[in-house]
């Protein structure tokens, strides 16, 4: 999960980096009051989570309060990159000295954890790593080790910080840290960390994400979750532990496993170039696709407005193609009247002869059999196009 | 011969006990795999029988191994205690841990990957993975057994269910090993350790790579066959249309920006001589052809 600017810096602040004073505001006259218990001088950013936000007109410096409930009344309701802003975070005006990068993330390439810090922060780092790399520190962090005070110093150091600041940006990259196992997190990134003119070091903008995975062991965590965000049949799927992401086209998908689905999405895309169709969602069912998983699953697309014809194709494994095919009966005759459109069923692997026995003797009359995945793709393409 | 697993591989089950681990050990003894005893922390003592085969629990791997001569456990505990099942596992020195638990914290695993790499004593496979199957000889995990028998193509994937529609299209041809090595972020054994070990086994004559979007360790893959890779190689990489940034599934497939989508895969591996198919029956009919001109 990502989190919004304005709960990466609350989580930083609950861990003890530093940072700069800042509250969430949902309408323009939140923005004001909180901009007022501010001093007035504060600044008006844009929630979310999208790159890009400063030059889309998103980020603005506000004078007083009432510039402040302005500001926000113009950047509220904006599109950012496709993100509506239902939020902003009114944060505290600072003179700044200087702009620095710190950043602790997963490596998957080399397995482990990875600091990078620099004191080329603010701009693109991308282009401080290709065109500087010699002004950004990448260390490698053992998880069984972590980061002691003298690492940190070597990463400080690496990272061409100044001598004036090197102490207060090692206890950062502590402090950081401390919050990144903490937290389970796969990504803690401040950027910038700034020096104010008293010559303070605070993180100025966080990005942090935190392991889904982890979650039976943060129950705070699910405070966090964006659900203004999710799609109303995502969220539909959510409640039914479903694996389900809602795309653009018009054949409904469902499969068992997600690499067999994210490869029937290809085939149905590739067979339906012909029909001008598209598949219409990613709905993973699992291995065990019991009657009820199954029902819920055809519930959910048939649920979409946008569904004209509906795929499963299922590799038995674990669970065979007989039980398979029984809980496509069952999960039909559960939803009764509410399963409308046709549906192209592809079994193959484990008693696959006796699944098919199974769905032809049921002859219901939505459901038409195709053997191989790639004909089945081509007739489901074919059937939402009509 | 085969990969990691031959029949003279001798299986703990770790997490034996629970319903996942019992189910799945009565599937393992029926294809043929050595199952020799389970893991429960505080059922050490106990028996349990499955399948007709009467097998000792203990409380640790330690014990357990010097008990029953194992040299190899597959892990099916639960992920709040999976950390601690492979760190014990580690412990006992087993040279094979196979992790099959799915949704275990990228720090725990992080963790017993480092722990693994500085004994030097385990090679660890997955966690969020199928298992590998020797067809005919040993089965360690959830890869169903029925599917092919033994033969002389070797498949690496870290998808299960397009390992098993793999394995379907060339079950004429039969597999020395099929490896599943799971999709998650932090995994003990990659693409890379499986063609290494393809190529050196003499029983391989020809490698199935499957891959998926996000990431690069398909373009690593790529760099390692150029440099060592003599044998024939098909890739698949799944997810060709997926859109931009969205997450479907595996933490490994996520699309964002220009790298690491199934274009630059494709072309990364056929750079190299790699032949990819678009399409699972593609990527089968690019095998089928090539084991076909080397019989004629």
């Amino acid at each position: 999960m990502d989190l919004f600017e304005y709960q990466a810096r609350d989580l930083f602040e609950s861990h003890g980096v530093p940072v700069l004073g800042g509250a969430v505001a949902y309408t323009p006259e939140e923005a004001e009051s909180a901009a007022a218990s501010m001093g007035g001088r504060v600044v008006v950013k844009a929630q979310v989570k999208v790159g890009g936000r400063g030059k889309a007109g998103g980020v603005k410096l506000a004078e007083s309060a009432s510039d402040a409930k302005e500001k926000a009344a113009a950047i509220l309701g904006m599109d950012i990159k496709g993100h509506t802003v239902n939020k902003v975070m009114i944060a505290q005006a600072a003179p700044i000295e200087a702009e620095y990068y710190l950043a602790i993330l997963l490596d998957r390439a080399n397995r482990n954890f990875l600091v990078m810090a620099s004191v080329a922060g603010g701009m693109e780092i991308e282009e401080v790593a290709h065109k500087t790399p010699e002004k950004l520190a990448r260390i490698g962090i053992d998880p069984n080790v972590g980061i002691s005070k003298e690492k940190a110093r070597e990463i400080v150091l690496a990272g061409q910080f100044p001598a004036d600041v090197v102490d207060q940006v090692v206890e950062v990259l502590l402090k950081l840290w401390a919050a990144f196992v903490a937290e389970d997190a796969t990504l803690m990134e401040i950027n910038p960390l700034v020096k104010t003119s008293d010559g303070k070091v605070v993180a100025l903008d966080g990005k942090v994400t935190l392991d889904d995975s982890a979650d039976f062991r943060h129950p705070g965590h699910e405070a966090l979750i964006d659900h203004a965000a999710a799609n109303p049949l995502e969220a539909a799927a959510k409640a039914k532990n479903l694996n389900y992401v809602k795309l653009d086209g018009q054949v409904g998908i469902i499969g068992n496993g997600a690499g067999l689905v994210m490869s029937t999405l290809d085939v149905v895309a590739y067979a339906g170039e012909k029909f001008g169709v598209k598949p219409a969602n990613f709905l993973d069912i699992g291995g065990g696709a019991s009657a009820q998983v199954m029902a819920d699953g055809l519930g959910i697309i048939l649920g979409d407005s946008d569904v004209r014809s509906v795929f499963v194709n299922v590799f038995g494994g674990i669970t065979a193609c007989d039980a398979v095919a029984n809980g496509i009966v069952q999960a039909l005759s559960m939803l009764g009247d509410k399963a409308t459109k046709p549906i192209v069923v592809r079994l193959d692997g484990n008693n696959v002869l006796e699944g098919r026995r199974i769905l032809n003797e049921a002859a219901h009359p939505l459901i038409q059999q195709v053997e191989t995945m790639d004909g089945a793709a081509a007739r489901a393409a074919e059937l939402a196009a009509k | 011969m085969a990969i990691f697993v031959n029949e003279n591989t001798k299986v703990l089950v770790q997490g034996m006990t629970g319903s996942e681990g019992t189910k799945h050990t009565a599937r393992m003894i029926k294809s043929g795999t050595k199952i020799v005893g389970g893991v429960t922390p505080g059922k050490g003592g106990q028996s349990v029988e499955i399948e007709g085969v009467t097998l000792p629990v203990f409380n640790n791997v330690t014990e357990a191994v010097a008990a029953t001569g194992a040299n190899a456990s597959v892990v099916f505990v639960p992920p709040k205690f999976a950390k601690a099942a492979v760190i014990d596992a580690i412990d006992a020195k087993l040279p094979l841990v196979v992790v099959i638990t799915e949704g275990i914290p990228v720090h725990d695993s992080a963790a017993f990957y480092a722990y693994a790499v500085e004994k030097g004593t385990t090679r660890l496979v997955g966690p969020n993975c199928p298992g590998l199957i020797s067809p005919g000889k040993a089965n360690l995990g959830i890869i169903p057994a029925d599917i092919t028998g033994p033969g002389r193509i070797g498949l690496v994937s870290k998808s299960g269910t397009l390992t098993y529609q793999m394995m379907y299209e060339l079950r004429d041809f039969g597999f020395s090993t099929a490896v599943g090595i799971g999709g998650d972020p932090i995994i003990g054994t990659t693409h890379i350790d499986c063609l290494r070990a393809f190529q050196d086994d003499p029983d391989t004559d020809a490698i199935v790579m499957i891959g998926e979007i996000g990431g690069d360790a398909e373009e690593r893959a790529a760099a390692f066959i150029a440099e060592y890779v003599t044998k024939p190689v098909v890739g698949y990489v799944a997810g060709f249309t997926a859109p931009e940034g969205k997450t479907m599934g595996h933490a490994g497939a996520i699309v964002s920006g220009s790298s690491g989508t199934a274009a630059a895969k494709q072309s990364a591996l056929e750079a190299v001589g790699v032949s990819v198919g678009k399409t699972p029956s593609e990527a089968a009919q690019l095998m089928r052809t090539i084991l076909n001109n080397k019989k004629g």
